[in-house]
């Protein structure tokens, strides 16, 4: 239902990365945020009927450090959701909590639900190793494995014992899928470490999606990347929607105003007692509408770059 | 913008004069450190040129395939210890390498670090590596007789003994390698549904393996010159028998080498200086192994 309507009024889709290039280059061409969201027509619910995936009343703890405070976030099915706000207000750690990476960190501590088609992930008994089939993860610096670009995308099929008929069809799949496969052929058995960061971007990209799950977290995955490559990366973040539900934290507001269609943004607040910088959800809404009439001061503080 | 560019070339210009300093004093400490390394070479090269030329005569076949012999000190040979010290280190490798690498990943991946116990293992670790050759004899012989082996002299004594001798050093240097491997590795590994048994066996084992060939061909170089822990062990020093098994008795070149040198006549002396420059072969070739792999294999992330 959501879905149809998102793909069809997905122009962008379908033109090819060259052009696109140009038009989506971040930098200082870009009017206010307001216009750069405008530019993606996309008709979208304001409420979220169906969303894949919902958190309520999330609160987060690395030790004693209460890192965030009750959030309640719905991720709606094949869109672009955002998370934005300032260094430290605790993107990453709500991202990584979406599936389940924040167990690996020492410490760690999760409260409230994080619900996944309806089912919460942090009940007793599921499978954290399973939940990360379904959610995907693409992280800030490129990481492929020092391996074959090929066994860079099998390893996900292969360590989870994924039924495949055919391991190269599958791998041709996910490389083009990632906009990478014409770049890549040709030198499939080569190692990762050859390709460019925005290359091995996208191979991580490859590699995410050949696990086939339904959502993908980019946490900054372009914050490595030249502009040209980000522009790329863009792209492709937008053909991902027709088939994967995306949530990207970004410390560029031109990149969440063009592609994302929500946009949640949190902030840091010091705690009276002990000074400690608790991160909070502020406001979550429509990026266009978020971007061009914030309802929250501290929003429309942070978007104008008034914040302190 | 030119003018940065130009404050910026004085600045490294100003800085590369620095390396030409002439000053007295630091004439005076570059002229020591020199010493200090001059010193240390130059003692390392005398003996072996004097070992070297010592045993020149004996630079032969017989010196590595004969056994020892009093009835024509000439001929005597090292075959016994050879073989012995080559076993010895085999059945050490086979012992240590495997127990060492399951101890450095069990501590470095999956222990918690917060536990008191592991804080402890951790500690000792350093202290075990620092503890003297003898002792680990000692341990040996403990370790085998609860084995219910009452023989003294086995080769797998000497290897039980080697193997705790090193264990400290394979373990410290694994665990080295291990940290080494970036945790965005792991964390690509485990965001694709991966367990930690999986991403341990196929990222950070593979991309350690060349720090931990390295610091295992270090410490069995180590091993294989050790004489005070087969002592111990009840080694024999002259044997004239070539080691069968683990269950035989053996004797090590170290200790060979050591009671040659005691024999009075001079042909047993030449002998033994010889024996001195093929144990030392020996251990230069484990190094340059161990240099080889880490230049070939090791990756800079
Ligand atoms: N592994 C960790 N252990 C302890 N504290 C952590 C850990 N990771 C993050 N924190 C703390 O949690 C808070 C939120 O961190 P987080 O990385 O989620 O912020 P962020 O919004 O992603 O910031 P940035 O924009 O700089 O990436 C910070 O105060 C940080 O110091
Ligand atoms: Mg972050």
């Amino acid at each position: 239902m959501v879905k149809g309507t998102n793909m069809s009024t997905h122009s962008v889709t379908a033109s090819s990365p060259g052009t696109e290039a140009n038009r989506h280059t971040a930098g200082g061409s870009v009017g206010s945020l307001s216009d750069v969201a405008q530019e993606i027509e996309r008709h979208l619910p304001d409420k979220l009927m169906d969303p894949i995936m919902e958190t309520s009343l999330l609160n987060i703890y690395y030790g004693d450090f209460h890192a965030v405070h009750d959030v309640n976030l719905a991720f709606g099915r094949n869109e672009i959701t955002a998370l934005i706000g300032p260094s430290g207000c605790g993107k990453s750690t709500v991202l990584r909590s979406l599936n389940r990476m924040n167990d690996l960190v020492p410490g760690a501590r999760v409260e409230g639900a994080v619900n996944y088609q309806g089912q919460n992930i942090y009940a007793r008994g599921v499978d954290p190793i399973a939940v990360r089939t379904h959610v995907g993860m693409v992280f800030q610096k490129p990481n492929p494995f020092p391996k074959s670009i090929y066994d860079n995308v099998a390893y996900g099929p292969r360590v989870t014992g994924m039924k495949v008929d055919d391991m190269d069809d599958l791998v041709e799949g996910a490389l083009r899928g990632a906009a990478l496969w014409d770049e890549v052929k040709d030198k499939l058995k080569q190692s990762a470490y050859g390709l460019s960061g925005g290359q091995q971007q996208r191979l991580c990209i490859a590699r995410t999606i050949a696990t086939k799950p339904n959502v993908i977290l980019m946490d900054e995955p372009c914050s490595a990347l030249d502009p040209i490559a980000t522009a790329r990366v863009e792209d492709l973040m937008l053909q991902l929607t027709q088939d994967y539900t995306i949530v990207i934290v970004t410390h560029n507001m031109q990149q969440a105003a063009r592609v994302s269609d929500r946009t949640a943004f949190f902030t840091a607040r010091p705690d009276e007692t002990t000074g400690n910088r608790t991160g909070l959800l502020v406001e979550y809404n429509l990026t266009k509408q978020l971007f061009s009439q914030p309802s929250d001061q501290r929003t429309e503080d942070y978007i104008s770059g008034r914040f302190g | 913008m030119a003018a940065y560019a130009e404050t910026a070339a004085k600045t490294v210009l100003a800085t590369a004069g620095r390396d030409r300093d002439r000053s007295v004093k630091s004439l005076v400490f570059l002229g020591l450190l020199w010493f200090s390394l001059f010193f240390g070479v130059l003692v390392l090269v005398a003996l072996i040129v004097s070992t070297a030329l010592e045993g020149a005569p004996r630079f032969d076949s017989d010196l590595i395939t004969r056994y020892s012999s009093t009835l024509s000190p000439e001929r005597t040979g090292f075959r016994a210890g050879i073989l012995g010290s080559l076993m010895v280190i085999l059945a050490t490798a086979a012992m240590a390498v495997p127990i060492g690498i399951a101890a450095a990943l069990h501590l470095e991946e999956f222990a918690n670090k917060e536990r008191w116990y592991n804080k402890f293992i951790e500690v000792n670790l350093q202290n075990l590596a620092a503890v003297p050759s003898v002792v680990y004899g000692l341990l040996a012989v403990a370790f085998v007789t609860l084995m219910g082996i009452h023989q003294r002299g086995l080769v797998i004594s000497g290897a039980v003994a080697l193997s705790l001798l090193i264990l400290p050093v394979i373990i410290i240097t694994t665990r080295e390698a291990v940290r080494a491997v970036p945790r965005e590795i792991r964390d690509g590994s485990m965001a694709l549904g991966a367990t930690r048994w999986q991403t341990t066996w196929k990222q950070t084992l593979p991309s350690a393996v060349p720090g931990i060939a390295t610091g295992t061909i270090l410490g069995l170089s180590r091993a294989i010159g050790e004489a005070a822990p087969l002592l111990i062990i009840g080694t024999a020093t002259a044997i004239r028998f070539d080691p069968n098994g683990l269950m035989s008795q053996f004797t090590a070149l170290p200790l060979e080498i050591y009671s040659t040198t005691s024999q009075s006549r001079e042909d047993f002396r030449v002998a033994a200086a010889a024996a001195i420059i093929v144990l030392l072969v020996m251990i230069l070739a484990l190094n340059g192994l161990a240099i080889f792999i880490r230049n070939k294999f090791q990756r800079s992330w």
